[in-house]
């Protein structure tokens, strides 16, 4: 019974969907049950927050390693919960938006999470660098050809490729670096983007097959 | 004194022609006020494909259009259930446009709300400025539902050949049928990763991504789980889900913990091994990173959605020295994953990772028909580059999908 039910929504659900986007007086089923996931996701914020908070309130509590990380995330926790809840510094009062200009809130979130996203993100550029760093040695002949294209498409997105090979007459101008670039992103790369893209396409029905058709239950757990 | 004289008339006349030519101009400059004309056949037709809430318009530009040089800047669609009105106002588009379907919604209580199988009478108001003219009322005409999408026709044969295709697989693979899949390193890895952690004694990692659970590339990775949730128990090692989505979280807990069951160690599941951290891209990163700098993991795994976070959790991993399987469909993430990651699942190869990992012959025939799709693909692009060199334009139309 606990597999059987899930196995027939996720069957019925999956159909209509399908159904849904051929027949046009169906079409606000897919809406309908897009609404019954967003009740669902309310409930699951609750589980959510109640299992950040016993996770690491039970580390605090058994003085686990590192339990002073799960001490500053309570306190972030518990001190947003508290300012968002009753709309703490809210100009507008307890009847006001939430995200009001000025509310405490959107202070901790102008203040606090957008700066320490805005870092997270930044450390990206450090990681490309070494990234391309390891991809771009040239160990075999297909390493040296992204190596080669990666060196194209740098220099041609700067006037150094311009300068180095603007003299190449107009008939031949597919040599110069900005357009061998533009080449390379619009014929060479788009072309492998598109191929892996359909194979996306089809692999997304072949697993919709199998989990409408009840095939593939390992989602549920046991395949017996 | 003649001489003044003579001067005094001299001015008196200049004068007398100067008021003159300034009430001439002043006539000259007065210009005759007109409204613009109006915009030409109006038709409406009930739109194709939908549910009949809807009808499609389209008319000719008025002659003082401002693309065409002229002073009228938008038209104003009215619409009337008479064609005496009252004319309520629909929609306002801009000048040049020539074409514009009035939608509606089903619902009677919406203010939006469009009649099915109801007489409307429409017109539009050319506007340039405060002047305005009206064009002919046109109807009457109605939004009459459709009971199939004609325009996805090519969507249904693909999509029905491909269904057919693989049934025949599992039906084969049923029989018995030894059927040859080609090899991903990725999967033949899992192992061997897993394996690893049990002899360093170190956790794995294993990252669903920041997809929602209705997203098909974490409903992939919630298989792989159960999968590798399965060895893990059996190598009685340990595994770490750090969730991003609490739905997600609330059905890894459920897969991990099934798996267990299965792997018969119902005793060394602990539900605090998956668990939530927050659903801010980058303050996920960070406490994702922060894990594998604390616990060392031997093994991480990143199966699911990936966005710009990719290649810091993955450098970061790479790093702490950890062997790192990834998998995922955003084709823009896919390069750093290959170069940061041991190894990679491209695209289509993390919906074949549960089969592949699973190797019933159910899974395996989908696989199958997965290639065969592929292949049917393949051909159709090389018809269609032959039909493009003799100009067969009506190959190209056999793929047409409508709204």
């Amino acid at each position: 019974m606990k597999r059987t039910v899930p196995l027939l929504i996720t069957g019925i659900v999956g159909t209509v969907l399908i159904v849904s986007v051929l027949i046009p007086p169906a079409q606000s089923l897919g809406e309908d049950f897009s609404l019954f996931f967003d009740i669902i996701a309310v409930f699951a914020f609750f589980l959510g927050g109640g299992n950040l908070f016993r996770i690491h309130l039970k580390k605090v509590f058994h003085r686990k390693e590192d339990y002073g990380f799960s001490i500053v995330t309570l306190v972030g926790f518990l001190v947003t919960l508290t300012i968002g809840l009753f709309k703490i510094g809210n100009p507008e009062g307890i009847s006001g938006s939430i995200t009001a200009a000025g509310s405490g809130l959107q202070t901790i979130f102008v203040s606090i999470i957008t700066p320490l996203s805005s870092t997270m993100y930044a450390l990206l550029a450090f990681y490309v660098a070494s990234a391309s760093y390891r991809a771009f040695r040239a160990k075999n002949r297909e390493a040296t050809i992204l190596l080669v294209s990666a060196f194209v498409i740098l220099l041609g997105r700067t006037p150094l490729g311009m300068m180095l090979t603007g003299w190449i007459p107009e008939q031949f101008s597919i040599f110069q670096i900005p357009n061998l670039a533009v080449w390379i992103m619009n014929s060479a790369n788009l072309a492998g983007q598109r191929s892996i893209l359909i194979g996306v396409g089809l692999g997304v029905v072949a697993m919709s097959l199998r989990l409408i058709l009840g095939m593939d239950r390992t989602y549920l757990g046991s395949d017996k | 004194m003649r001489m003044k004289l003579f001067l005094f008339v001299l001015l008196a006349l200049f004068m007398t022609a100067v008021v003159v030519a300034q009430e001439d101009t002043e006539i000259d400059s007065v210009v005759t006020v007109s409204p613009p004309a109006p915009v030409a056949n109006l038709v409406g037709v009930d739109t194709p494909n939908d549910n009949g809430h809807s009808i499609s318009l389209s008319w000719e530009l008025s002659p003082d259009d401002a693309t065409l040089g002229g002073t009228v800047t938008k038209y104003v669609i009215m619409r009337s259930e008479s064609a005496d009105g009252p004319f309520i106002v629909r929609d306002t588009v801009a000048a040049g446009m020539t074409k514009k379907a009035d939608n509606g919604v089903k619902e009677i209580e919406a203010e939006d709300y469009f009649a099915r199988n109801t007489d409307f009478y429409y017109k539009l108001v050319a506007l340039a400025g405060d002047l305005k003219s009206e064009s002919e009322v046109f109807g009457p005409v109605r939004g009459v539902g459709q009971w199939f999408n004609t325009g996805k026709w090519s969507v249904v044969a693909a999509v029905g050949l491909f269904t057919l295709v693989t049934l025949f697989f599992i039906r084969r693979a049923k029989s018995g049928a030894k059927l040859y899949i080609r090899p991903l390193a990725g999967i033949d890895a899992v192992d061997e990763a897993i394996g690893r952690a049990t002899e360093m004694g170190k956790p794995i990692l294993y990252v669903l991504g920041l997809g929602t659970a209705s997203d098909i590339a974490t409903i992939a990775s919630f298989t792989i789980l159960s999968r590798v949730a399965k060895k893990v128990a059996e190598y009685q090692t340990s595994i770490l889900v750090p969730c991003y989505d609490p739905i997600v979280m609330t059905i890894a807990q459920e897969t991990v913990k099934t798996s267990y069951y299965d792997a018969g160690r119902p005793d060394a599941y602990n539900e605090d091994d998956v668990f939530f951290v927050t659903n801010q891209q980058f303050a996920y990163v960070g406490a994702v990173n922060g894990l594998m700098i604390r616990e060392k993991p031997a093994t991480n795994f990143y199966l699911g959605k990936f966005y710009a976070e990719s290649l810091i959790m993955a450098e970061t991993g790479s790093a702490s020295g950890a062997i790192q399987i990834a998998g995922t469909d955003e084709v823009t993430q896919i390069p750093f994953f290959v170069v940061a990651c041991d190894y990679t699942l491209i695209g289509e190869e993390l919906y074949a990772a549960s089969a592949y990992l699973g190797r019933e012959p159910v899974l395996l025939g989908t696989l199958k028909g997965q290639d065969y799709g592929k292949a049917m693909v393949i051909a159709s692009i090389l018809i269609g580059i032959g039909a493009a060199l003799v100009g067969w334009t009506g190959y190209v139309d056999l793929f047409y999908v409508g709204p």
